[in-house]
């Protein structure tokens, strides 16, 4: 334990120009700028949109679609909003309004199905596997992505800023995911979309910890 | 009710104001790399600091390792503060913060150890034999370390007696993780040669 004076004197003496976080708002704006351009190529590139086209003629889906990107975009926003020390705690229920409407607006999509389709078609597995894997790739690499500027921020508090991020980058990848999804929900794969979503949270939320880099505290004087 | 201010609370207000919006200007001028604003910034928040300690902590160890803990966060995180925002707000979150986490480990720590009073870990219960004064090893060791060159005797101050690990001691020193490493090494080497020289005098 040195004094207090000292300990002021080396911080002093050491101290070295730092460039200082953008606003929250632009730095969020940015991130998801860059996943629109990247998203947006390879969607493009693979000829995805003829896809989309013809899956927004079934009512209720644009909502849903909007409601997703939504989710992500205010997931996103109140990640970089919370890791700053001097912002509201109360930027975590942001995402939470579109998320409901995301998750009614599927749960009525499935529900339309069960009564166009039937039972028995909309509880089989099918496709639901592979949007499971799908969800998880895409939400990776994003997630990777998301920390590199969240880990700048130092924050004091990670988790409440890895769960924002987590949802975030859930909502993106189930978003970029209705490019690529042929057909109408069913019951299975929303319970399909919710488990990969539910997980991905849980991962970035548990695992994401060491990445943000949490300032160390002192250890406890002796005695 | 009185919907008017008295005076003097109006100027109170006025000033802490004041003192708020001057510490956010030297606080943006020490993130353009200013030592001398940093250094009045960091001896003018001190005691303010202390004020907030003493709130959650009785021992004053426990204060002043509250207050050196936000000292040192406040330097890792000084990039987060935006100039264009109120610099209180900013500091007293990340104290309370960093002080809600000293008290949460030691709350872990006090569940695990239990306290001995001194007389139970004295050797000798005369006063005599446990002379108050530091001993005279640490003393000599306090010495030797003002005698090393700056650079070494930061990092053994850094590394060694605040037992930081060498990517904080870097951020604060300003020196990389490979010079700390050197300096340290010959810090110690000097060190060993200072103390064996103090020995073998009378």
């Amino acid at each position: 334990m040195i004094p207090t004076e000292d300990l002021i004197n080396q911080l002093a003496e050491g101290v070295q120009p730092v460039r200082r976080l953008r606003p929250p708002l632009v730095r969020a704006s940015q991130w998801l700028l860059g996943v629109l351009l990247v998203a947006g190529a390879v969607i493009l590139a693979t000829g995805a949109v003829q896809r989309f086209a013809e899956r927004s003629l079934t009512p209720g889906f644009d909502a849903e679609w909007a409601a997703t990107v939504l989710t992500g975009i205010c997931a996103v926003l109140a990640a970089f909003q919370l890791s700053l020390p001097d912002r509201s705690r109360h930027w975590l229920w942001l995402p939470l309004p579109p998320l409901l409407v995301w998750l009614g607006a599927s749960g009525f999509g499935c529900y339309r199905s069960w009564l166009v389709e039937g039972a028995d078609r909309s509880l089989q597995l099918g496709e639901s596997a592979h949007c499971f894997l799908f969800i998880l790739a895409v939400s990776v690499p994003l997630a990777i992505a998301l920390t590199v500027p969240l880990r700048r921020s130092r924050p004091l508090e990670p988790r409440p800023v890895l769960w924002c991020a987590g949802l975030g980058v859930a909502a993106l990848s189930a978003a970029i995911l209705q490019f690529f999804h042929p057909f109408n929900i069913t019951v299975m794969d929303l319970a399909v979309h919710l488990v990969a979503i539910a997980l991905v949270v849980l991962l970035v939320g548990g695992l994401g910890r060491k990445a943000l880099r949490r300032p160390a505290g002192l250890a406890s004087h002796p005695g | 009710m009185n919907s008017t201010v008295s005076a003097p609370a109006q100027s109170a207000a006025e000033a802490a104001l004041q003192v708020g919006l001057r510490w956010g200007l030297l606080m943006s001028q020490a993130q353009g790399g200013d030592a001398p604003a940093y250094r009045r910034l960091l001896i003018e928040l001190a005691p303010y600091l202390r004020a907030i300690a003493r709130r959650y902590h009785r021992d004053p160890r426990d204060v002043e390792d509250s207050v050196q803990d936000v000292l040192l966060t406040l330097h890792v995180v000084r990039h987060t503060y935006d100039p264009a925002r109120p610099f209180k707000p900013w500091l007293v979150t990340l104290a309370r913060r960093r002080i809600a986490d000293r008290l949460r480990t030691q709350w872990r720590t006090c569940a695990r150890e239990a306290q001995l009073n001194e007389s139970q870990y004295e050797t000798f219960a005369e006063e005599r034999t446990n002379p108050s004064e530091e001993p005279p090893e640490e003393r000599l060791l306090q010495s030797a370390i003002e005698q090393l060159p700056a650079a070494q005797r930061q990092a053994v101050r850094l590394l060694k007696m605040q037992e930081m690990s060498l990517q904080e001691a870097a951020q604060i020193s300003g020196q990389s993780v490979s010079s700390l490493k050197v300096a340290t090494h010959r810090a110690m080497k000097s060190l060993r040669r200072l103390l064996a020289a103090d020995r073998s005098e009378p």
